[in-house]
C-alpha cells in the first residue's frame, strides 16, 4: 500500500498569485495512496527541504510529488533530500505546476484545477515507481576543445596546466581566431597579437595538448566522462614532420591572386599559403580549390622547391577517433554580411568597409601595415564615418539583439583612426552607447573628448557615391531629428555578431540545443551559464552569445574548471534513466523475440545481443541487451518493440498509462 | 487568355503618348489589351489624402468591372493607379468586412483576386520572350532607369526584393542594345503629387535626380510612371532653376524605348510630344 | 484593455502600428525626401505621439510635415522595426482634415486633392483642363503655369472637352458614401 506525500510549492508569488495552492493540496490530501499533503512559500529552501524530510522519517512516506517549478533545476534538489531521508531518490516526482500551469494561464477556477490534476497523475505515476540506483562509469580524463581562438586557447590552458589532456581542434589552418586579426584592444589600446601570439606557442608547446588544425569535428558519441570524438584531418598536402617551415613554396607559388581570409579580402595570398606570419602551426596548406595542380593538373613548383620534399599531392582526408571525457566548445561567432543592406551600399562601394576589415587596415600585420588607406585607391581617408548598429538590433534585417561589442570597436576604431590621421575627421552615427564594462565608459568619453570624435546620435538611411565621395544621409535625433549628409572618403559598418555558418550542424551533432539564432543555448541563462544541456559539454566565447575578449577569456576559464572539476574523480555516477530488456522466469526468459528492431532504431548503437544459456552452456534464446554506458534513455527502442519488451527505466508504458488514466478519469 | 488593361486618366490626357507606345509595343507583338468598359478614375493621391472611403471604393469599382469582363489579369501601366488598385485590393483582401462594405456600396460583385501588373511585369512576360526577334533597330546609348517609389514599395506588398536596387527596367533596356548605368537614384521620390502644389519641391527633388543620372553620363533617363515623367520632362524649367543651369537630358517612358528599337517611328511612339527634345541617335 | 482617448491610442488601434516600438533611431527621417522641409519630422511625430501628451498631439494635427509627406514609402521600406509610418500620417491627415485643424501653409495642397476630387465627381474620370481651372479658383494663384497649358495643348497633352463614364448614378453613390463606424 503506497503512503505518498504531496508537496506543493508556492514558488513565491510565482505559482500561489495564479493558482489556489492551498486547495490543490488539500485535495492531494484527500486521494488514495496519499498519506501526507502541505503546501509551503519556498519548498526547495533549507525549510521547505526539511519539510518533506520530516515527513519521510514520521510518516513512513513510500513516494514523493513535489508540485512546484520544472524539473530542470530542482529536480536534483527535491531527490538529494528525499535520499538523506532515507527514500530511494527516485521514488520522488514533480508535477510542474509553474511553466506548466500558472505561468501560462489566468487566474481563476480552472488553473487550479489543472493544478490539481497534474499533481493526481504524478500521484498514480508515482504509485508504480520503483526504487533504482545510480549507474558508476569511468571517467577519461581527456578533454576535447573545439575551437582554437582566444576562447578554445584559454580553455586548452587551463585544463592542461591542471594536469589533464586536452585535444584541441581548429578548422582553420592556424589557431588565433578573430582575435589574431584584431589590431589593438580596448579599452587599453595593447595590441591584440602581442598578448595572443604567446599563447598560441604556449598552446603549441604545451606537453599536454595535442593540437590539430585544419580539422573538424565529424561525429560525437558516447556521453559524461565517456565520449567518443570522431575528427575529420583535412589533408593539407603536406607531411608536417618533414616541413621546417622555410617559406619557400609560400613565395614561389604562381597563382598569388586569391583573397586572404585573414585579411578580409584586402590582401591576397597564395594556394599554398600559411595564414598570417604569426601563425601556429607555422607550416603551410595547399587551397585545393584555388591550386592549379588540383584544378588543372599543372603546376607543382611547390613540390619541386620545398628542401625538405614535404610537398604531397596525393594525401587523403583522414578520420581519427578520440576518447574524451569533456568537451569545450568555442567556436566562436562571425559577421553579418553587410550585403543584407543595399541601401548602404556594402559590396558596391570598395570604400563601404566592415569593422573587422577596418581592423585588418589599422593593424601593423595588414594590408597596408597599420595605415589607414581607403580600398578603392589607397589615399588617406580625410573624413570617414563610422556607422553603429549595422544589423544589430534591427529585427527588419532578422537581428533583434544587440552584438555588445560593436558600441567598444567602434569607439576605437575612431580613436586609432584620430591617432593615425590627425588632421582628419570622423562621425559615428549611434542609436546608444552601451558601455558598461570596466573603463569601458571612460574610453568612449576619452574619444569624444580627447580625440574629438563626433558622435551624432541617428541612424543613417542611405550611402551613395557621388563624384568620388561617399554620400552619408543620416540624421541627428538630439537636434529636432535634423537630417545629416557627410561626405565621407570612407564607411565603416559596424555589421552585427552573428553565428557561425555551421553552429546548427554542429550543435545537432553534439546533441546541445541552441536557439534561434544558432548561438548555443547555456544549461541555465544565471546559474549555468558555461554547461550545455547536455552533460560533460561546456561552452566558451562567443558560440554561446557575442561577447568581447575578457568575457571571452572568463568564460573559458569557467569552462575549462567545469571540465577539471569532472576530471577530479574518477568515476561518475549516472541517472539510471535507461532502457532495460525485460526478463520473467523459465521457460519464457523474457518477452523479447529477437527482432533487433530496437537495433536498428537505436540512435547510440547501444543495443546489442545477449544469448541465454541452459545449464549444459546451449543457447535457448538470443535476446536484446541494452549498454547501460551507452544508452540515453531516448525511448525510440521502446517505441519500435513490438512485443513490449523494452522500457525505460523511471518511465515505463505501465507507469505512462497510469498517468494517461487519470487524467483521464477527471471528475 | 483575357488581359485587361486599366489606362488610367493621365494617359487620356498629359501621358497620352505613353497610352500610345504601349499599345504600338502591344500590337506589334501580337498582344491584345482590352480596356475596362466605363473605367473610372482611382482616386488618386487626392482621396488617399482626403477621404478614405473614396481611396479604397474607386480602385474597387475598377477592380469589379475588370472582375465583371472575366479579366485573368489587369495591366495598369500608370504606377500610381497601380499603387492604388494593388493596395486597395491587399487591404480589402485583409479585412473581409470592409470588403462586403465596399461590394455593397458598389452594388456589384467583388471577388478582388484579379491579378493586378504593372508595366514591367507586363512586359517581362509578354514583351521581353519575344524581343529578339522584334528588335530591329536597337538602341546603342547610356541609359538611366529610374524607377522611384510607387513600382517598388511598399515591397512588402509589391513583393520586390530588390527596392533598394531594382533591375527589371535595366534588363529590358540592356536587351534592346542600351548600357544601363548603375546609379544611385533609382527609387529617389521626384516629387509625386506635388507637381501643381508645391512645384519647387518637385524643383528640388526631380533636379537632384536628373542630375545624378547626367553626371554619371546617361544620355536618356528611362521611367515607367506618368507622375515621373512629368515631373522630370514637364517641370524641366522649375528642375533648372533649382540647378541653376539648363538640363538637357531627355525622359523616356520604358514602351517608347521598346518601340523605338521596334522600329516603329518616332511619331508612333509618340516622342513629338515631349518637353524636353529626344534625340537617341547620340551614341556612345 | 482601457479604452484611451489619446491619439497614440486610436493611431495604434485603427492602423495597427504600435507606436511604442518606435526608437527613435530616425532612419526615416534620415531618408525622408522632404525631411528638411518639415516642422515636425517623421521621427519626431513618433517620439510625440508616444508622449500621450495632447498639446503635443494638437501641434501634430496642426503641423506642415502631415502634408508635406510624399507617401513615397521610403521610410517605411527601411525602417528598422517595420513600422508602417505613411499609414500612421494617412491616419493623422484624415483626423487634421476632418477636424478642420489643416495649417494654412498647407492649404494649396488639400486644395489641390479637393479639386482633384471635384474633378473626378463631375465626370468619373479626371480632366486636367478642370482641375486645373477648379484649383486656380480655390487658391488665386491665377499666373503659375500659365505658359505650361498653351504648349501641352500643343504636344496634344491636354484635351478641352472631358471624358465622361456613364455610370455616373453609381459613382454618385460612391462620394455620398461614409463608413460604418467600426466598434473602437
Amino acid at each position: 500500500m503506497s503512503k505518498i506525500g504531496v508537496f506543493i510549492c508556492h514558488c513565491g508569488e510565482n505559482i500561489n498569485a495564479t493558482v489556489d495552492c492551498a486547495r490543490v493540496a488539500k485535495t492531494a490530501g484527500e486521494l488514495e495512496g496519499v498519506e501526507y499533503s502541505i503546501d509551503y512559500k519556498y519548498m526547495c529552501s533549507d525549510p521547505g527541504q526539511t519539510l518533506i524530510k520530516q515527513a519521510i522519517k514520521e510518516k513512513g512516506l513510500t513516494g514523493v510529488v513535489v508540485g512546484s517549478c520544472s524539473p530542470r533545476m530542482h529536480e536534483p534538489t527535491f531527490r538529494k533530500a528525499c535520499q538523506e531521508a532515507g527514500l530511494n531518490p527516485f521514488m520522488c516526482e514533480m508535477a510542474n505546476l509553474r511553466e506548466h500551469c500558472s505561468w501560462v494561464h489566468d487566474k481563476n477556477e480552472a488553473t487550479t484545477q489543472k493544478a490539481i490534476d497534474l499533481v493526481r497523475t504524478l500521484v498514480e505515476k508515482v504509485k508504480l515507481n520503483k526504487p533504482l540506483y545510480s549507474i558508476k562509469v569511468p571517467v577519461t580524463k581527456t578533454a576535447l576543445v573545439i575551437g582554437g581562438g582566444i576562447a578554445g586557447i584559454q580553455a586548452s590552458l587551463d585544463i592542461a596546466n591542471a594536469g589533464h589532456q586536452v585535444i584541441l581542434v581548429e578548422k582553420d589552418p592556424s589557431i588565433g581566431g578573430h582575435m589574431s586579426q584584431l589590431s589593438e584592444t580596448f579599452p587599453t589600446l595593447d595590441c591584440s597579437q602581442c598578448i595572443l601570439t604567446p599563447r598560441m606557442v604556449e598552446v603549441a608547446q604545451h606537453p599536454n595538448i595535442k593540437l590539430l588544425t585544419y580539422a573538424e569535428l565529424e561525429k560525437l558519441e558516447g556521453s559524461i566522462g565517456n565520449f567518443k570524438a570522431t575528427i575529420r584531418k583535412k589533408a593539407k598536402s603536406i607531411d608536417e614532420n618533414l616541413c621546417n617551415g622555410c617559406g619557400t613554396c609560400t613565395t614561389k607559388c604562381p597563382t598569388k591572386k586569391i583573397p586572404s581570409e585573414f585579411n578580409t579580402g584586402l590582401g591576397t595570398r597564395t594556394a599554398i599559403y600559411v595564414p598570417f606570419p604569426q601563425a601556429v602551426p607555422n607550416k603551410p596548406v595547399i587551397d585545393k580549390e584555388n591550386c592549379s595542380y588540383y584544378q588543372k593538373g599543372k603546376c607543382k613548383v611547390c613540390e619541386k622547391v620545398c628542401p625538405t620534399g614535404a610537398i604531397r599531392f596525393d594525401q587523403e582526408d583522414e578520420l581519427v577517433e578520440i576518447e574524451v571525457g569533456a568537451v569545450v566548445i568555442a567556436t566562436g561567432f562571425n559577421i553579418m554580411q553587410p550585403s543584407e543592406f543595399p541601401e548602404y551600399g556594402y559590396g558596391k562601394y570598395k570604400d563601404v568597409i566592415t569593422g573587422l576589415q577596418f581592423e585588418r587596415l589599422a593593424s601593423a600585420s595588414g594590408p597596408t601595415l597599420g595605415e589607414i588607406r581607403r580600398p578603392s585607391d589607397g589615399k588617406i581617408p580625410e573624413k570617414i564615418v563610422f556607422v553603429a548598429c549595422a544589423g544589430s538590433r534591427d529585427p527588419a534585417k532578422g537581428i533583434p539583439y544587440c552584438s555588445k561589442i560593436c558600441c567598444m570597436y567602434t569607439a576605437k576604431h575612431a580613436m586609432l583612426y584620430q591617432h593615425k590621421v590627425h588632421h582628419g575627421k570622423s562621425y559615428i552615427f549611434y542609436m546608444d552607447i552601451r558601455a558598461a564594462g570596466k573603463n569601458y565608459e571612460e574610453f568612449v568619453r576619452r574619444a569624444i573628448v580627447d580625440d574629438e570624435v563626433n558622435y551624432i546620435r541617428g541612424r543613417v538611411s542611405k550611402i551613395y557615391e557621388e563624384n568620388g565621395k561617399l554620400i552619408v544621409r543620416g540624421v541627428d535625433t538630439l537636434l529636432n531629428a535634423k537630417p545629416v549628409e557627410i561626405e565621407a572618403d570612407m564607411v565603416v559598418l559596424a555589421s552585427a555578431a552573428i553565428a557561425n555558418p555551421g553552429a546548427e550542424e554542429l550543435a545537432q551533432k553534439m546533441h546541445v540545443s541552441y536557439d534561434s539564432y544558432h548561438f548555443f543555448s547555456e544549461a541555465h541563462p544565471k546559474l549555468k551559464p558555461v554547461e550545455t544541456n547536455t552533460a560533460g559539454i561546456f561552452l566558451a566565447g562567443a558560440c554561446q552569445a557575442p561577447k568581447d575578449i575578457p568575457e571571452t577569456v572568463s568564460q573559458a576559464s569557467g569552462a575549462a574548471s567545469k571540465a577539471i572539476i569532472l576530471f577530479s574523480k574518477d568515476e561518475l555516477s549516472r541517472d539510471p534513466l535507461i532502457a532495460v530488456v525485460n526478463r520473467s522466469p523459465a521457460p519464457v526468459f523474457s518477452t523479447c523475440v529477437g527482432c533487433f528492431m530496437c537495433a536498428s532504431a537505436c540512435p547510440y548503437q547501444a543495443i546489442g545481443e545477449e544469448l541465454i544459456t541452459n545449464r549444459q552452456g546451449k543457447v535457448i534464446k538470443k535476446v536484446a541487451k541494452v549498454n547501460p554506458g551507452l544508452c540515453q534513455g531516448c525511448g525510440t527502442c521502446v517505441a519500435f518493440c513490438r512485443s513490449k519488451s523494452i522500457d525505460i527505466q523511471g518511465y515505463s508504458n505501465e507507469q505512462m498509462c497510469a498517468e494517461v488514466v487519470a487524467l483521464l478519469n477527471n471528475d | 487568355m483575357k488581359i485587361g488593361f486599366y489606362p488610367g486618366c493621365s494617359l487620356t490626357g498629359s501621358s497620352r503618348e505613353y497610352n500610345e507606345s504601349l499599345l504600338a509595343i502591344a500590337k506589334g507583338a501580337g498582344v491584345e489589351l482590352c480596356e475596362i468598359e466605363d473605367w473610372s478614375c482611382c482616386g488618386a493621391t487626392a482621396a488617399h489624402n482626403l477621404n478614405k472611403e473614396l481611396s479604397l471604393s474607386l480602385p474597387a469599382r475598377n477592380l469589379a468591372l475588370a472582375e465583371l469582363e472575366n479579366m485573368d489579369e489587369l495591366v495598369v501601366p500608370c504606377a500610381a493607379c497601380f499603387n492604388r488598385l494593388v493596395m486597395t485590393q491587399h487591404e480589402l483582401s485583409e479585412k473581409e468586412d470592409l470588403k462586403k462594405q465596399v461590394s455593397d456600396k458598389l452594388q456589384m460583385p467583388l471577388k478582388n483576386n484579379i491579378k493586378i501588373v504593372n508595366v514591367l511585369q507586363f512586359l517581362e512576360e509578354h514583351i521581353v520572350p519575344r524581343l529578339d526577334q522584334l528588335v530591329k533597330s536597337p538602341l546603342t546609348i547610356d541609359v538611366a532607369c529610374y524607377y522611384g517609389c510607387l513600382l517598388v514599395r511598399p515591397q512588402k506588398v509589391m513583393k520586390n526584393e530588390r527596392f533598394e536596387d531594382p533591375m527589371l527596367m535595366d534588363v529590358i533596356m540592356q536587351k534592346l542594345g542600351a548600357n544601363a548605368i548603375d546609379w544611385p537614384f533609382k527609387t529617389e521620390c521626384c516629387g509625386a503629387g506635388f507637381s501643381v502644389s508645391k512645384t519647387e519641391i518637385v524643383g528640388e527633388l526631380s533636379g537632384k535626380i536628373v542630375r545624378n543620372a547626367t553626371d554619371r553620363g546617361a544620355k536618356a533617363i528611362v521611367v515607367a510612371c506618368p507622375m515621373c515623367h512629368s515631373n522630370l520632362d514637364m517641370r524641366r524649367p522649375a528642375i533648372n532653376t533649382y540647378l541653376n543651369m539648363k538640363m538637357d537630358i531627355p525622359v523616356i517612358y520604358i514602351t517608347q524605348a521598346i518601340a523605338l528599337a521596334m522600329g516603329l517611328t518616332p511619331r508612333q511612339a509618340g516622342i513629338q510630344r515631349h518637353f524636353v527634345p529626344v534625340n537617341l541617335t547620340v551614341n556612345r | 484593455m482601457v479604452d484611451k482617448e489619446d491619439l497614440s491610442f486610436k493611431v495604434s488601434q485603427i492602423t495597427g502600428v504600435n507606436i511604442r516600438e518606435c526608437y527613435q533611431c530616425g532612419k526615416c527621417t534620415a531618408g525622408c525626401p522632404v525631411g528638411e522641409r518639415m516642422d515636425l519630422r517623421p521621427s519626431v511625430i513618433m517620439r510625440m505621439l508616444q508622449s500621450e501628451d495632447a498639446a503635443l498631439e494638437e501641434e501634430i494635427l496642426r503641423s506642415k510635415s502631415i502634408w508635406l509627406c510624399l507617401t513615397c514609402e521610403t521610410c517605411y521600406s527601411r525602417c528598422p522595426m517595420e513600422l508602417d509610418i505613411p499609414k500612421v500620417f494617412d491616419y493623422l491627415r484624415g483626423k487634421s482634415y476632418s477636424e478642420g485643424k489643416v495649417n494654412s501653409e498647407s492649404r494649396d495642397i488639400v486644395s489641390f486633392h479637393k479639386s482633384f476630387l471635384n474633378a473626378v465627381e463631375r465626370n468619373g474620370r479626371l480632366h486636367e483642363m478642370s482641375l486645373i481651372l477648379d484649383y486656380k479658383i480655390h487658391t488665386w494663384n491665377l499666373f503659375q503655369d500659365v505658359v505650361l497649358a498653351p504648349e501641352m495643348y500643343s504636344k496634344g497633352k491636354l484635351s478641352i472637352l472631358p471624358e465622361r463614364i456613364k455610370d455616373r448614378k453609381g459613382l454618385a453613390r460612391l462620394f455620398k458614401y461614409q463608413f460604418k463606424k467600426r466598434k473602437s
